[in-house]
């Protein structure tokens, strides 16, 4: 069972990476960021790698969300390219 | 030049592939990581050793505490260069501040403050159990001190900037992050004292009320709470400079 787990969590990683690379959107693309961490932890926390999923959780998915989205209310939504 | 850029993505992509299958399996007992005698040396006797459950933080704030005491500091030193590039003093920008009166309107939200004065002190305490119970289960100082500095920036973001920073000035922001280092250091420097090695632990147990293999156990407690306080220092600071345009004053 595990191995499903992994390919629909792998798959739905690369979709988010390259979707917050093309949304011209920022704000958007840092949401989608963060699900992308939380998936990551996701992986982490499978591979028994506790402790990195704890921290990917509480830095990736929590904290640089956080400083992104600040980032982007800041300066401006669209991306130029 | 995206043609180019995105080639040379492919490039790097395939190379990266084509390294995999010359990794070891996942968990592969034969590896060179898991075949080598350190990382034996780790499994068997991190407990006997140190009465540590969790041998990643014995590793992290013992074995390899000189590494982690100087990966502190570069979060401290990250701190520093965000304020040293963002903060700004002066007159204010008039353009600036119309641009930030249009995007964000404060209005009270009873759900959202109510929601929040509950779960704030809720995250707190449990920021502090996985501070404190870090070398017995997943955690440590690092996690602990983000999810604290995290319980802040909600509060910011559920009220205002004032209300957090009454809670953390700015002032006391670098105050509190070079405390944590000045823990951390001074847990080597007792060690020192005390006639042994830089960060040493074993030699507190003169010092301490526990026995040799205990002593590493409370000393990596100490040292893990000195990475708490930089990592929620730094992490507040990057919110509050970052949200604010580096002016203090309103957040987002």
């Amino acid at each position: 069972m595990i191995w499903i787990f992994d390919l629909f969590t792998l798959i739905f990683l690369v979709i988010t990476a390259i979707i917050s690379l093309h949304v011209k959107d920022l704000l958007s693309a840092a949401m989608i960021f963060g699900v992308y961490s939380f998936l990551m932890c996701l992986l982490w926390a499978q591979m028994a790698a506790v402790d990195v999923a704890f921290t990917e959780a509480a830095v990736g998915a929590g904290v640089s969300a956080v400083f992104l989205i600040a980032t982007v209310l800041r300066t401006s939504r669209r991306s130029s390219d | 030049m995206k043609a180019l850029a995105f080639i040379a993505v492919i490039l790097t992509g395939w190379l990266l592939m084509s390294a995999v299958s010359d990794f070891p399996d996942w968990g592969d007992p034969a590896s060179p990581a898991n075949s080598y005698r350190l990382s034996q040396h780790y499994i068997t006797e991190t407990f006997p050793e140190t009465s540590v459950p969790n041998m990643v933080t014995a590793v992290l704030a013992d074995y390899r505490g000189y590494d982690t005491m100087f990966e502190t500091v570069v979060i401290f030193t990250a701190g520093i260069a965000i304020i040293g590039i963002l903060r700004r003093y002066g007159p204010k920008d008039e353009s600036v501040l119309k641009q930030q009166a249009t995007i964000y309107k404060k209005d009270d939200d009873l759900i959202i403050s109510t929601t929040c004065r509950l779960v704030i002190p809720i995250i707190q305490l449990f920021a502090l159990y996985v501070v404190a119970h870090g070398h017995h289960s997943p955690g440590g100082g690092f996690q602990g001190g983000v999810i604290f500095g995290a319980s802040f920036i909600l509060l910011a973001l559920s009220r205002d900037l004032q209300t957090a920073q009454k809670w953390v000035p700015e002032n006391r922001i670098l105050k509190l992050a070079g405390t944590g280092i000045f823990i951390y250091a001074g847990f080597g420097f007792l060690c020192l004292a005390l006639g042994s090695n830089f960060l040493d632990y074993q030699i507190l147990h003169k010092i301490m009320p526990a026995t040799p293999i205990e002593a590493r156990s409370h000393a990596m407690l100490g040292v893990e709470i000195g990475v708490a306080f930089t990592v929620t220092a730094v992490m507040f600071s990057i919110y509050s400079n970052l949200a604010s345009n580096g002016r203090m004053k309103e957040g987002l």
